[in-house]
Formats: C-alpha cells, sequence, structure tokens
C-alpha cells in the first residue's frame, strides 16, 4: 500500500482528537497535560509529513525539533504548576481548581 | 584669542564651574553647612578669577556682532545631531559659545555679581544645601546666556536660569513667595514661549552649508546674515510684515525681563518675596539678559524691524523711567522702592540703546554695567537692614546715620550713585544715555531728562526718613555692619568711585561692539530701506 | 603742561586729599581734624596767592589750558570727549576768591564748631566742597563743569543737613539739592544741545565754532535757547527767581557754611557760569537774564524788610545781591557783574560769619541764663550787643557800608558800575524798568541792612542779666572777620575811589569778545563802554543818593525812633504779612510742585498696582477660571463618557460572567467550538 500524505494526516487528525478529548474530558490535570503533549505531537506529524511531500528540505524537522523542546519545556513548567496546585489545593482535579472564576 | 585649560575653552570653564560647585555641594552631607558655603564661595571666587583673566586677555579692537572671527574665546562643537527626521531634515545644533563686547561686562558682572551673593546667603539657615545648589545652577544659567552664540543654547541657558529662580524666590522667599514665584515664573514662561516661536520661525528660514549638505541652523550669526535666508520662507526679506512680528514676538519676551512698562509688574513683588541675595542677582544679572537679548538677538537679526521700531523703544524707555520714577516715590517698602527705581533706571538703557548711535549705545550698555553694581549695592543695602530689624517700612525707620556709620557711609554712596551723581558710575552712563538719545529724539530725551529730578526726589526723600532725623527707641540695639556684609559691599563701592571717575576700562571693552552693532544695524537697514 | 596750570591742579586736588584723610582717619584726629584741615588749607591758599599773583601780573594775559581726552568713542565719525582745566585772569581771580574764603571759614569754624558731634566730618565736607569748587573754577568745559556742578550740589547738601537730627535741617538739604536739580535739569538741556551740534563741550572749540558761523540747528534762536537752558543751572545754584526759595532754609547749616557756600562761593557759582558762557549770549538771553536778576533783587530786597532772624535777612541780602550780578552781567556790564561777585564775596562772608560770631555769643549767654526757648537768631532778642562786642561791630559796620554802596568801599565800586551799566543798558534797548528796579533796591538794600544794624547793636538789651554773658568772640573768630573788613575797601580793586573802570580789576577781566552773529548780539563792547562813561556820574549820583535815603529812612525809624515800625505794620497788616512770608513762594511751590509730584506718584502707584497688576491678576484669574470651568467640563461630560464606558461594560461583564466558569477545560471548549465556526465561515 502506498502511503501518502492522506494518511500522515489521518494519523495526526486523530491523535489530535484524542488529545483534545484527553484535555477536555479528563479531570486529572496529569492527564490533561498528557493530553497537550499529544497535541503537540500531532502537529509535529504534520510538520514532517508537510515537509516530506512539500519538499521543504529540513525545514519541517526543524519545527518539529522546536515543538519538542518546546514540548520539554512546557511539560517542566506544568509540572511544577501541577505540583503547586496540589500543595496548594491537595487535589489535582481541575474541576476544583476554579479560582479563574472570581 | 583662546585660552584652556585641561582642553577646554575657558568659556565653558567658567560657565560650568558652578555647575561643579553644584555637585560637590551636593555630596557634601546637609549637617555640614559651613562647608557647603565656603564650597560654594570658593567656587563663584575662582568663577571671578576667570573673569579677571577674560578682562585681561579680552582684545578690545575686536568687534564681534555678526562675524566669528570678530569674537573671542570661542569654542564650536556639534552638540546634537539627529540626521533622520524625514519631514524635518537634519537637525544640527551646535554648541557655540563666544564673547564680544556687548558680552564682556556681563561676563564680568555675572561672575563679579554671584560671588557677592553667595557672601550675601551665608546668613541663610533654611535647607542650605538644596539653596546654593540652586544658586550655584542659577549662576550656570545666567553665564550660559552671556555666552551663547547659538540661539538653541541661548533659550536652553534661558530656561534653565528659569527653574532656580522659582524654587529660590518660592521656597526661600517672604510671607507671600508663592504668588511672586508663579507671577515670576509664568510672566517669564510667556516671554519664552514667544521668543521660542520667533526662534523656530527663524530657524526654519536660514539655512548654512554643512560640508556639502544644507542644512537649518540656530547659528545666531548666520541668522544675522540676510543671504542666508531660504528664498521663499517666511522670514526672509527686509520690512515684511512676519519679519515685524517676530522682531515684536522677540521684544516682548525680552521686554518682560528688562522689564518694560507694562510688563514689569513681576518685578516688585518677586523682589519683595525674593531673600536678599536672590533680589541682588534678580536685579544686577537677570534684568540685564533682557536688554542684552535685544541688543544680541534682536536688533542685528532684524535691523529694518529694529530701525522701524526705534520710536515706539523709545517712548517706552520714557514711561519706564518717568513712571518708575513716580512709582518709586509712592512706596512704603524699602524693597519695593528699589525694584521701581530699578524699573526707571533701565527706562535709561532702553532709551539710550534706541538712540542707535555710539553715545546712546555706549552708555545703554554702562548704564547695564553700572545697574548692576548698583542696584545690588541698594539691595544688599536692605538686606543687611532687614535683617536686623525684619522690617522694610520706610517709615519705622530714622536716624541710623548715626547707630551705623560704617553702613551709612556705604549707603551714602549707592544711593548718591543711583541718583546719578558725578564723580559715580552711575552718571557717566546716564549723560551718556542721553546726549545719545538726543541725537534721534529731541523732545523725548528732554521729558525723560526730567526724571533725574524725580530720581533726586525720591532717592532723598528715602535717604531723609531712613538715615536722618533721630533713631526711634526700637532700634537702640541695631549694630553697625560686620566683616561680611562689608566684604560684599565694599567691593562694589570701589567699583561704582572708579568707574564714576575713570570709566575707560569698561568702556574699552564694549567700544567697538558698540560702533559695529550701530554700523551694523544702520547699514542692513539702510540696505534694505533702499531696495524697498 | 604750563607750570602755573600744573600748580593748579595741585591747588585743585589738594582740599580732596584733605577730604580723603579726614573721611577716612576722622576718628584717630578727631579733636585734631580742624587743625589738619585747616591746614591743608592755608597751604593751599598760598599756593592760589602765588598762582593768582602770577597769573595776575603776567601782561600777557595769555590763556593756559590742558586737555585730556577722557572718553574716545572711536566711532566714524570723530567723536569724543576732553576734559581738562584751564587757568585765565577771571580763573585766577576766582580761585584767590574760594581759596580766601574757604581757608577763612576754616579757621572761623576751629572756635565755631569746637566740640560739634560731627567735627572731622564737618570739615571733611569742607574739603570736597572747595574741591568742587575749585573745579567749576578751573574747568574748560561743559561737562566736568556740568561734574563739578552737582558735587558742591551734593556738599552743600551734606553741609546744610550736618544737623540732621533736626529734622528742618534734614528737609532744608534735600529742597536745596533737590531744587538745584531742577536748574541743572535745564542745564543739562543745554549741554545735549551742545553736544549734538558741536560733537564737543570744551568752551573753546564751541565758541570757536559758533563765532565761525555753525549755529545749534542752524539757528540763532536755537542758540539763545541753548544760553538760557544752561543759564537755568545758574537759576538754580544762584538762587534766582523762581528758584530762589531754597536759599533761605538753606540757613539751617552751620553759620561758617552759611558764609563760605550760600554767601561767597557755591551761590556765586552760578554767576561765575554766566561770565563762562557770556561770549555765546544772544540779546536776548541776556536780556532774560538780565530781568530774571532784576526780578530776583526787587523780591528778595523786599522781603528781607521784613524778616527776623538775623540769618534770613542776610539770606534774603545774599539773593538780592546776587540778583544784582546775574542783572549786571545781563545787561553787559560784564566786569561789573563779576567785580560784584568777588566783593560781595568778601563782604557777605564777613557779614555771615560776623552772624555767626553773635549767634556764637547769644548762645552762651541764653545758655549761661539757662534760656533755651528764646531763638538765638532773632534779633528781636539783640540789641545794645555794640559795647560787648566791639570786633564783631565795627567789621559788620564796615561790611554793611558795603553792601549798601557807600563810597571808598568796594561794594560801591562794583555796584556803580552795576547801576551805570543798566543806564547805559537802557539807553541802547529802552528797557527802563531794570535801571528803576536797579536803582530802587539799592535803597532797599541800605534801608534793611540799616535797619539790622540798628536793632542788633543799638538800643537797650532788653534783658540786662542775659547780656552780661555776652562776650566777643575767640581770635579764631574774629581773625577773619577782620581780613574781610580788610577787602572790603576799595584799594584792594581801583586806586580810583569813585570809579572801578581804571583799576586793574577792570582791565584784568574785560569783557570778551561776543562769538554770537551780529544780528543777534547785544550792543558792542566799545559802544556799551563808551555809553557808561556818559552815564557814570548819573549812576554814582543816583546810587549815592538812594543809598543816603536807604540809611537815613533806617536811622528815622530804628534809632532816632522818629517814626515806630510797628505802626507802619500796622497801617499796611496784609503787605507786611505778604513779605514776611516771602511772597508765599514755600506754600505755593508745596501746593502745586511737591503736591503735585506726591500726587501723580500716588495716582500713577495706584495705577500700578490696581490696573496693570490688576490686568496681570485678571489674566491668571480669567485662566484660572477657564481651569474650573474646564475642570468641571472633564469632571462631568468627559469623565461621565468614560464613567459610562465603565459602567456599560461592567453590565456586559455580569451578562458573561455567567459563561465564566472558570474550569480550563470549558474555555478549551469554547476555543475549540470558536476555531471551528471560523473554519466554517472562512473556509
Amino acid at each position: 500500500m502506498h502511503i501518502t500524505l492522506t494518511h500522515y494526516l489521518l494519523v495526526s487528525a486523530a491523535l489530535f482528537s484524542f488529545g483534545v478529548f484527553a484535555v477536555i474530558s479528563k479531570r486529572n490535570a496529569i492527564i490533561v497535560l498528557m493530553g497537550i503533549e499529544l497535541i503537540l505531537n500531532s502537529a509535529n506529524i504534520n510538520f514532517l509529513a508537510f515537509s516530506r511531500f512539500g519538499n521543504l528540505n529540513m525545514e519541517g524537522q526543524m519545527a518539529a525539533i522546536f515543538v519538542i523542546i518546546l514540548a520539554a519545556a512546557e511539560a517542566a513548567i506544568a509540572l511544577a504548576i501541577v505540583l503547586n496546585i496540589f500543595k496548594r489545593f491537595n487535589t489535582v482535579n481541575v474541576d476544583e481548581v476554579s479560582t479563574l472564576k472570581d | 584669542m583662546e585660552i584652556k585649560f585641561l582642553h577646554i575653552g575657558i568659556l565653558t570653564w567658567i560657565t560650568f564651574l558652578p555647575v561643579l560647585g553644584m555637585i560637590v555641594v551636593l555630596l557634601l552631607p546637609k549637617e555640614q553647612k559651613q562647608a557647603i558655603r565656603w564650597t560654594s564661595l570658593a567656587f563663584t571666587i575662582l568663577q571671578v578669577i576667570l573673569a579677571v583673566v577674560i578682562f585681561q586677555n579680552f582684545d578690545r579692537t575686536l568687534a564681534g556682532i555678526n562675524s566669528k572671527e570678530g569674537m573671542q574665546f570661542v569654542e564650536q562643537y556639534r552638540w546634537i545631531d539627529i540626521k533622520s527626521t524625514s519631514w524635518i531634515g537634519r537637525i544640527a545644533i551646535d554648541y557655540f559659545v563666544g564673547i564680544d563686547g556687548i558680552s564682556v561686562p556681563m561676563v564680568l558682572l555675572t561672575a563679579l555679581i554671584s560671588c557677592i551673593a553667595v557672601i550675601s546667603s551665608f546668613s541663610i539657615e533654611k535647607s542650605i544645601k538644596g539653596y546654593f545648589a540652586l544658586l550655584l545652577l542659577l549662576d550656570t544659567g545666567m553665564m550660559g546666556v552671556f555666552v551663547a552664540l547659538d540661539f538653541f543654547l541661548f533659550y536652553v541657558f534661558w530656561e534653565i536660569m528659569l527653574l532656580p529662580m522659582y524654587f529660590l524666590i518660592g521656597v526661600w522667599g517672604g510671607p507671600r513667595r508663592e504668588y511672586a514665584a508663579i507671577k515670576f515664573f509664568i510672566y517669564t514662561l510667556l516671554g519664552s514661549v514667544l521668543m521660542l516661536l520667533a526662534m523656530l520661525a527663524l530657524y526654519f528660514s536660514v539655512t548654512i552649508k554643512d560640508g556639502n549638505e544644507v542644512i537649518h541652523t540656530f547659528n545666531m550669526l548666520a541668522m544675522m546674515n540676510p543671504e542666508n535666508f531660504v528664498h521663499g520662507s517666511l522670514l526672509e526679506g527686509v520690512g515684511t510684515s512676519w519679519r515685524y512680528v517676530a522682531y515684536i514676538a522677540l521684544f516682548i519676551g525680552f521686554a518682560i525681563k528688562v522689564p518694560a512698562f507694562p510688563f514689569h509688574t513681576w518685578l516688585p513683588d518677586a523682589h519683595v518675596e525674593a531673600p536678599t541675595a536672590i533680589s541682588v542677582i534678580l536685579a544686577g544679572v537677570l534684568l540685564k539678559m533682557g536688554t542684552y537679548g535685544l541688543m544680541r538677538i534682536a536688533f542685528p537679526i532684524f535691523p529694518d524691524a529694529a530701525i522701524h521700531y526705534l520710536y515706539p523703544l523709545a517712548f517706552i524707555g520714557f514711561i519706564n523711567i518717568i513712571y518708575g520714577a513716580y512709582c518709586a516715590m509712592a512706596q512704603k517698602d524699602f524693597k519695593k522702592l528699589i525694584a521701581y527705581s530699578s524699573v526707571s533706571h533701565m527706562g535709561i538703557v532702553l532709551l539710550g540703546m534706541a538712540a542707535m548711535n555710539t553715545q546712546g549705545m555706549m552708555g545703554a550698555m554702562f548704564q547695564m554695567f553700572n545697574h548692576g553694581t548698583i542696584t545690588a549695592m541698594l539691595f544688599l543695602i536692605v538686606g543687611v537692614i532687614y535683617d536686623r530689624a525684619h522690617t522694610r517700612g520706610l517709615d519705622d525707620f530714622g536716624g541710623l546715620m548715626n547707630k551705623m556709620p560704617k553702613y551709612s557711609g556705604i549707603m551714602m554712596i549707592a544711593f548718591f550713585a543711583a541718583l546719578g551723581l558725578p564723580g559715580l558710575s552711575g552718571f557717566i552712563s546716564e549723560a551718556f544715555s542721553f546726549l545719545g538719545a538726543f541725537q534721534t529724539f529731541k523732545w523725548l530725551t528732554i521729558a525723560s531728562a526730567f526724571g533725574i529730578i524725580l530720581t533726586a526726589a525720591y532717592m532723598l526723600w528715602t535717604l531723609q526718613r531712613v538715615f536722618l532725623g533721630t533713631l526711634p527707641e526700637k532700634w537702640n540695639n541695631l549694630t553697625d555692619i560686620n566683616g561680611r556684609e562689608m566684604a560684599m559691599l565694599v567691593p562694589l563701592a570701589v567699583i561704582v568711585i572708579i568707574l564714576g571717575i575713570y570709566p575707560s576700562p569698561v568702556l574699552d571693552l564694549m567700544n567697538s561692539s558698540a560702533n559695529a552693532l550701530v554700523d551694523f544695524v544702520k547699514n542692513s537697514a539702510g540696505i534694505a530701506m533702499l531696495g524697498q | 603742561m604750563h607750570s602755573l596750570l600744573t600748580l593748579s591742579l595741585a591747588i585743585l586736588l589738594l582740599p580732596l586729599f584733605s577730604f580723603v584723610l579726614l573721611i577716612f582717619f576722622g576718628k584717630k584726629f578727631y579733636e585734631k581734624s580742624g587743625h589738619v584741615g585747616t591746614a591743608i588749607l592755608g597751604i593751599d591758599f598760598l599756593l592760589t596767592f602765588y598762582v593768582a599773583i602770577q597769573k595776575l601780573t603776567d601782561t600777557t594775559n595769555e590763556v593756559f589750558s590742558y586737555s585730556f581726552t577722557w572718553v574716545d568713542f572711536h566711532s566714524t565719525i570723530p567723536l569724543k570727549l576732553d576734559l581738562g582745566i584751564m587757568l585765565d585772569n577771571v580763573g585766577a581771580v576766582m580761585l584767590m576768591v574760594v581759596l580766601l574764603v574757604s581757608f577763612l571759614v576754616h579757621l572761623f569754624s576751629l572756635g565755631y564748631m569746637k566740640g560739634d558731634v560731627r567735627y572731622s566730618k564737618y570739615y571733611a565736607y569742607l574739603g570736597i566742597f572747595t574741591f568742587s569748587m575749585l573745579g567749576i573754577v578751573l574747568t574748560n568745559n561743559f561737562f566736568l563743569m556740568y561734574m563739578f556742578w552737582e558735587l558742591v550740589g551734593l556738599s552743600s547738601y551734606l553741609l546744610i543737613g550736618h544737623w540732621y537730627e533736626k529734622k528742618s535741617a534734614a528737609d532744608a538739604g534735600k529742597k536745596a539739592f533737590i531744587t538745584n536739580r531742577v536748574g541743572d535739569f535745564g542745564f543739562f538741556i543745554g549741554i545735549m544741545i551742545l553736544w549734538f551740534n558741536y560733537s564737543s563741550l570744551s568752551f573753546d572749540h564751541i565758541y570757536s565754532s559758533i563765532a565761525h558761523g555753525i549755529l545749534p540747528f542752524g539757528s540763532s534762536g536755537w542758540l539763545t535757547a541753548a544760553g538760557i537752558f544752561i543759564f537755568c543751572g545758574a537759576v538754580g545754584k544762584s538762587a534766582q527767581f523762581p528758584l530762589h526759595v531754597w536759599l533761605p532754609d538753606a540757613m539751617e547749616g552751620p553759620t561758617p557754611v552759611s558764609a563760605l557756600i550760600h554767601a561767597a562761593t557755591m551761590v556765586a557759582a552760578g554767576v561765575y557760569l554766566v561770565v563762562r558762557t557770556f561770549p555765546m549770549l544772544t540779546a536776548d538771553a541776556l536780556m532774560i537774564i538780565a530781568y530774571i536778576g532784576a526780578v530776583t533783587a526787587f523780591i528778595s530786597a523786599t522781603i528781607a524788610i521784613a524778616q527776623y532772624d538775623i540769618k534770613k535777612i542776610l539770606a534774603y541780602s545774599t539773593i538780592s545781591q546776587l540778583g544784582y550780578m546775574v542783572m549786571g552781567l545781563g545787561v553787559g556790564s560784564y566786569s561789573a557783574g563779576f567785580m560784584h561777585l568777588v566783593t560781595h564775596a568778601a563782604f557777605k562772608a564777613g557779614l555771615f560769619l560776623a552772624s555767626g560770631s553773635i549767634i556764637h555769643a547769644m548762645h552762651h549767654a541764653l545758655h549761661h541764663v539757662n534760656d533755651h526757648h528764646t531763638d538765638a537768631q532773632d534779633i528781636r532778642f539783640m540789641g545794645g550787643l555794640r559795647k560787648k562786642m566791639p570786633i564783631t561791630f565795627w567789621t559788620m559796620i564796615v561790611f554793611t557800608l558795603a553792601i549798601s554802596g557807600v563810597p571808598l568801599t568796594s561794594g560801591f565800586l562794583s555796584k556803580d558800575a552795576i547801576l551805570a551799566g543798566t543806564l547805559a543798558y537802557n539807553h541802547f534797548t529802552g528797557q527802563t524798568l531794570i535801571p528803576l528796579i536797579g536803582f530802587f533796591v539799592a535803597g532797599l538794600t541800605a534801608f534793611y541792612m540799616f535797619r539790622m544794624i540798628f536793632i542788633v547793636f543799638f538800643g537797650e538789651h532788653h534783658d540786662a542779666h542775659r547780656l552780661e554773658h555776652v562776650h566777643e568772640s575767640p581770635r579764631t573768630m574774629t581773625i577773619p572777620l577782620i581780613t574781610f573788613a580788610a577787602v572790603s575797601f576799595f584799594a584792594f580793586y581801583s586806586f580810583n575811589p569813585f570809579s572801578a573802570g581804571d583799576g586793574w580789576f577792570f582791565q584784568k577781566t574785560a569783557v570778551p569778545e561776543s562769538v554770537v552773529p551780529q544780528a543777534v548780539r547785544a550792543a558792542s563792547a566799545e559802544a556799551f563802554g563808551e555809553e557808561l562813561h556818559h552815564q557814570h556820574y548819573l549812576a554814582m549820583g543816583l546810587s549815592l543818593t538812594m543809598a543816603a535815603l536807604g540809611i537815613l529812612t533806617a536811622m528815622l525809624f530804628y534809632y532816632w525812633k522818629k517814626f515806630s515800625a510797628d505802626k507802619v505794620v500796622a497801617a499796611v497788616p496784609r503787605l507786611f504779612t505778604f513779605l514776611n512770608n516771602k511772597w508765599y513762594f514755600d506754600e505755593l511751590y508745596q501746593k502745586t510742585a511737591v503736591n503735585g509730584t506726591i500726587g501723580i506718584a500716588k495716582l500713577l502707584a495706584w495705577f500700578d498696582a490696581k490696573i496693570i497688576d490688576g490686568i496681570v491678576n485678571g489674566a491668571a484669574w480669567l485662566t484660572r477660571l477657564v481651569a474650573v470651568i474646564s475642570g468641571k467640563f472633564d469632571h462631568i461630560v468627559v469623565d461621565g463618557i468614560v464613567n459610562f464606558t465603565a459602567y456599560f461594560t461592567g453590565f456586559f461583564g455580569l451578562v458573561f460572567r455567567r459563561i465564566q466558569t472558570g474550569k480550563v477545560q470549558t474555555y478549551i471548549i469554547f476555543a475549540l467550538v470558536g476555531a471551528m465556526v471560523l473554519f466554517y465561515v472562512y473556509r
């Protein structure tokens, strides 16, 4: 079977949907974070796919590496935030952390 | 002629020495009152020494006025250069200083009066650190005005001087100090705005070649040359109405400082409220900046308008003389009386320069110098008595002559110099001003000369009320002047006497420039009138 | 510089040295100040004596002059101010007069001012006065003349106000200075006219220019005007009508000062100025001068009759005699006018010193009897002093004879010459009023002077006890009196006691050549001189008659008491009050000039404070009003809009906060839905 751009995009879209689903529906902050990672990786797949099929040399890969670094940094910060949330509210349930409303 | 120390020209030194002094004063702890006082004095004495060096090395034959070659101790550096403002063009402003015969007496006067003002300020006790810092800044502002040859620089110094003055009156002044300070500030600012407008109009009308590039300039000397005016610009040509408007704007700006009738009412208030030293500076130097500005800027840049408005100028001088004298006569406050006498005496300057001939111009310039020394003495004299008695009411005193003989001796010199007694400097400048003015305005001068009777009347009346008669009981514990007060009054008295007998040391300084100014204005205007 | 001129310079500067010495070291000298001053003046006097003799015996009558450039304007048209001194015969005579009087007054003051509070200052001021007076005498230009002119005014001011604790003395000094300033104002205008036209102020240059036909502003009218303006200075200084009011008040000063300044020298400076400007005076100017002199002589002589203060009598007689001199010069009797200045200086200085001697003695006596209310200068309290003060009495008789114009005295010579001049003037111009006034005043003078003599020295002293304590003054005071009496004899001026015309004085001070154009010139000196000869005997006869009449009347009233003066007064009370109050000149000037000036001053000060400053403050008020209004506008309208916006926003906020759950996930859903919607819309 010949793998075309569409296949990549489908995989990416599925990954994105899972990620979004996780972010929206899960109560646990850790899982929400993992959802974000999925979203980022779906974007990475897109970058690489367009790079491969769009004759864009290595620019897609460059962007992907950039995103990976960014994701790592983001994960570190986000985990730190989650830790702090846990310390403050004694929970990682995002529903209970609604002080933004006030 | 150039004199440099550490590769910096003497004029920069003399102008910015007080700022150095100010920095030192600010670094001193505020408890060290004596140190602050003596530091300020040291810097102003240094300034006087530099002024003497200038006096010694000044070339009396060079005229200056409109030529850079005629200016002495010139320093010119590029100060501000903004290249990329497309809608104005390149802004290039020079730090351009230099002096000629008009400015050199004023430079000497400023150095001298500042030093004396510092001595007189030794009796100030209220937050003296701030006081002396502001005083020194004021000194720089005044000196800068008299050495600047770039209009922008002139304007900057003009404004620099305003701020310390405002605070010195407003903080260290008498009971109505806020009112007086604000009145002074706003009045002067009004003048400054008019001057600024005229300055900008000139800026956009005048261009010079800078290398290969043609740029607008604030250079005063360039503004004096009609060839530098851009064709089709606002102030181009001769005798056009815009030039007259610009001249009047400049004139009002300077007239407020003089102060010429009817812009004079800030003066009595400012004087009455200001502490002694500030009154001395105000009367001794600040008032001269108005007439100096007319000579340095308004006359040579707008010779056509200057000639056109000579009669109004003389008429304002006449009003100042007579009106000031009458107002002085009716005053009951010693300081106010002297403030109005300043109005009267500055009228003589206006009349003398309106004569637009050698004697008149020399008389006016010399009167500026003499009025500086004489009025400074008068204000110091009032200060001495105010320090002791805490009142300035003329009717509160009497018979001080017996109680304070030394003081009274010096007072006599000052009073008689002010009423124009021959043998004292005031007479010579008044006589020259009148002799010159008579050549141009016969009847107006005769009417103005009537002022000498009025001056004698109010001066002698004051002298009688304060010094003659019998001493009221309450002043029995007054003491005669001390060494510090002698130190500030005696030098002035000596100058007044020496210049009264032999005025040439100062007259020679300004002679060439006075002639050149008169010739330049007359010739330019003459060509202008022919061209029309 | 000629050696005599160098000496003159030394003569000029010595009194200045005395002034400087005494003003700075007066405290150290204190008691000795008088001796220091007198010694310096003595040396100065000897020098002058030498110079004057040398100059006057020199047959060439050369004028020595030296000028230097004081201020050079270096302008395109040559313009410089030369100052300098000169010595001619008139100057030499005047030098002699000034220094003789000054020296004797210095001497006299040793006794008179002894123990005074400001003894050293007094002598210092006498020094500066002498210096300035000598300056007037020696100058060769109007500028220096004007400078010294004001300086004598200053020293006069200081000396009149010597006892400044007394308000009247301080007032008198001020009045003198200001009145003189009024005259100097005119003088200065004259100087301006001359400077305008000749660019020089030296006598020589101006006179030679006029002689070459260069008139001020090209008209002889202006030449007359220039002369009159300069004469204004003389009117002030020589106390001529209408500026004569200061001189009687000036008697508030110490009496020797009155003798020196207000009788002999400074007041004569005005006459000297006319002498100096004589060549450039036109016929019209001279006529005005003559009339001013005549009117002054008349007014003050009438006032002198009705005065009781001995110094006031002498003051008015001084004014009257100054009027004579001015009138003499005005009619063209140049030498006679000047000679009257000289002779008058001697006998009037003597009269003042003699009166000083009397006042001194009276003070002394009053002090002894513990009387502090009686006025020591009022002649009604004197009387019978002849026996007690013989030297004062006899010298005073000499002076009085001289001033009355009795033969063998100097006064006769000069007065007679002036009167002959008025007759000659009448002949040429038909101005009959001038000789009429001249002769009438001569009679009046004799009358009031002898009235004073008889009241003071004859009759009974009305308090015998007090008379006991009246003594003759000390020798320092009598020697000057005797000296002045000696020089009041004719022989010093002319060997012919009946005519001054043949004496050395007239020879040496011959009238200078007039430089004014022929058309406006007065009668030529030759024609005038010839007419003078014709009129000489008539004048002598008339003046002798008048003097005799005057003396006789005085004797009838006050010696033989044939008539009672009180009855005459009672007969014409209004006239007497009018004369006694000096024609109400002081009141008139007080009401008009003084009150007018102060009124204008008050009005203008009010105008300044209320109107001009009112406009300024009004502008400030207006600005503040605008500020308040715009503040209100800002607060209500502009800020209102802002607040409304905020309120509006807040309202919407309330609505929208419903959807703000505070849950991140809800927001993400909104974001996603929003993104999808946007996708759909912009697909």
